[in-house]
């Protein structure tokens, strides 16, 4: 029997969730990542074990994603957590062409081949705005959790847009929309309608082409979805069962699965884990790191003035040197072209 | 004796002055942000009157200023705070013709004629990087007061680099920087210095020409002080009423149109 594990550390949620041989979700665990990146993938992963009841030796494999992949030293290997979002959008709806995640401090748009393979891809490299932390600095005002926001917002009957891009302006604008008495579910819809928007206008970089996947936190929350579906003018696929925000975790995981069963199919033992190798040095984790991952930056909209990036960001010490803590271009470029073989 | 005030309602903090004909500073006041940008106006000026002993009457005229200023409802006119901080700037030290000011949520460099009016200006419009809420994000990660952060700051030897550009993705940084065990004033000059980096940039985009007067709330903190003039190579003109810049401006353009030495506007 083999049980293939996936863990993803994001900025804000770190996931995992347990697929066996017969490639079914045996069960998944989400716990909030905070600062101690490595006990957050210990605790997370004990969380899983319970969900499943299974013991540690029954676990065949385990795969990390997402920025803080390197800390998991149970891990027999990581993926980028573009690959991983690939492999899974298309092992769960296979006519996905075009991902978008939207994590806690993360917006991805993702383009894929038939075969799972990232053919393109951009980030919010250098900026929060047109991510969760936008959506959550604004229910923060509002008094109101995560897991409430979206039935919330489904209440409003005109949205009051934000138009700061910057999230740190756009508190303070949900201040003032508060103080001027607008109803508060109106400023929560008109937070995510503005979220929409920027999130779209990041697709379109790579292309809109149909066979739309929405993955990450987001999918929890109903009216979130009806905000990017509206400005999109398409309907997004959205994995059941929270399964959603699990997206990268589950990437890993089916990788993982496909390895095991191509170790065995040839007989090879599984390969040692990180700590079992030992001595191995353990790359720098952090969720700027993920920015060097695009050499392209956000870059200006042939069809609007929006650079979706902050403007006064010219700095004389930065510019034109690499961040301190980068992924190697190179690096990158091997990962995103590995050849997935597709399942059959 | 008849007065004028000026009220600066800014993102983070309402300040309030009043000044009697002469221009001398009668009463100060700083009040945080409130839930309502009217009832904060309305607070900060209070407490300048009974800052100054005076009674509301005997003020004359008031002036708005700050991205709030048309929530000063008991004003009688709003000037931008570009206009205000220059006038502030100029009548604090004449020979001005840079001001750099850092505020909350704003980082504003200003050229100066030297007849005191603005020539040209820069501003972060879109993006909280590199102003004061940077030291907010710091300022919480640490549990230490604003007023701390400099002091402790100029104790660093081995200041870290701040990589992020966001003040959302800053915060992080700072927090994990923590948790790696790096001290917290190595931590904390790194963040001045991205900021420094910022707000110079910002300014070179104008020109920066002496002599330069640093403003706002972050002038207080003596480690921006120090490291803005070490990356401009001139010395930063800082004034004790360096934070009430702006509601001085306010209350100055108050007094020239209360009393008639220049025209009122034709718009209030």
């Amino acid at each position: 029997m083999i049980n293939a594990v996936g863990i993803d550390i994001g900025s804000t949620y770190t996931k995992a969730i347990c697929l066996n041989g017969d490639r079914k979700v045996v069960g998944m665990a989400v716990r909030k990542t905070g600062f101690k990146l490595a006990q957050a993938a210990e605790a997370v992963f004990e969380d899983l074990l319970k969900n499943c009841k299974l013991d540690r030796s029954e676990v065949t494999y385990v795969s990390s994603t997402g920025y803080g992949r390197y800390v998991v030293d149970f891990r027999h290997a990581q993926v980028t957590e573009l690959t991983a979002h690939a492999q899974a959008a298309t092992q769960l709806f296979p006519d996905t062409r075009t991902i978008l995640d939207i994590g806690g401090q993360d917006i991805k748009a993702i383009k894929v081949d038939a075969e799972g393979r990232v053919k393109a891809f951009r980030l919010n490299d250098k900026c929060a705005a047109g991510t969760g932390a936008f959506l959550e600095k604004t229910a923060r005002y509002l008094g109101l959790s995560t897991e409430d926001i979206g039935p919330y917002a489904k209440r409003s009957t005109s949205p009051k847009a934000i138009s700061s891009v910057c999230a740190v302006f756009a508190e303070s604008e949900v201040i003032n929309h508060l103080a001027n008495g607008i109803p508060a579910e109106d400023i929560m819809m008109g937070a995510m309608v503005s979220l929409g928007g920027r999130a779209i206008q990041l697709m379109r970089r790579v292309g809109l082409e149909p066979g739309f996947m929405l993955t990450g936190g987001m999918t929890r929350n109903i009216a979130m979805i009806d905000a990017l579906q509206s400005a999109l003018g398409s309907r997004f696929h959205v994995a059941p069962d929270g399964l959603g925000q699990l997206n990268g975790a589950y990437g890993a995981a089916y990788l993982g699965l496909r390895r095991v069963e191509k170790l065995r199919a040839e007989g090879k033992p599984i390969p040692p884990t990180a700590a079992e190798l030992g001595g191995e040095e353990k790359k720098p984790a952090r969720r700027w790191s993920a920015m060097a991952l695009t050499e392209r930056r956000f870059e200006m909209p042939a069809d609007t003035g929006d650079t979706g990036e902050c403007p006064v960001v010219t700095t004389e010490t930065n510019r034109g040197k690499a961040p301190v803590h980068r992924i190697s271009a190179d690096e990158v470029k091997a990962e995103a072209g590995k050849a997935v073989p597709a399942a059959s | 004796m008849k007065y004028v005030g000026g009220v600066d309602v800014g993102s983070t903090q309402t300040k309030a002055v009043i000044i009697d004909e002469n221009g001398t500073v009668v009463g100060r006041a700083l009040v945080d942000m409130e839930t309502s940008m009217i009832t904060v106006a309305e607070d900060a000026f209070k407490a300048a009157l009974e800052n100054a002993g005076i009674e509301q009457s005997q003020v004359v005229r008031i002036a708005g200023t700050g991205y709030g200023r048309y929530n000063v409802k008991f004003g009688h006119e709003q000037v931008t705070e570009i206009t205000c901080h220059a006038k502030g700037a100029v009548s604090l030290f004449p020979n001005t013709r840079t001001v750099i000011d850092i505020g909350g949520q704003d980082t504003k460099a200003i050229s100066v004629k030297p007849d005191g009016q603005v020539d040209d200006f820069t501003m972060n419009d879109k993006c909280a990087a590199g102003t004061g809420r940077f030291l907010g994000a710091a300022s919480y990660a640490l549990e230490l007061p604003l007023s701390e952060l400099g002091t402790l700051a100029l104790r660093s030897k081995n200041p870290v680099r701040i990589t992020t550009t966001c003040t959302v993705f800053a915060e992080s940084e700072i927090i994990s920087h923590l948790a790696k065990g790096i001290l917290p004033e190595d931590v904390l000059m790194g963040v001045h210095q991205a900021i420094t980096a910022r707000c110079v940039s910002l300014a070179r985009r104008v020109g920066i020409n002496p002599e330069v007067t640093f403003t706002g709330g972050v002038s207080r903190n003596q480690a921006m002080v120090k490291l803005i003039e070490d990356a401009i190579g001139t010395k930063l003109n800082v004034s004790p009423e360096a934070h009430f810049c702006g509601a001085l401006g306010a209350a100055l353009f108050a007094r020239d149109h209360a009393f008639g030495l220049t025209a009122e506007p034709a718009v209030a």
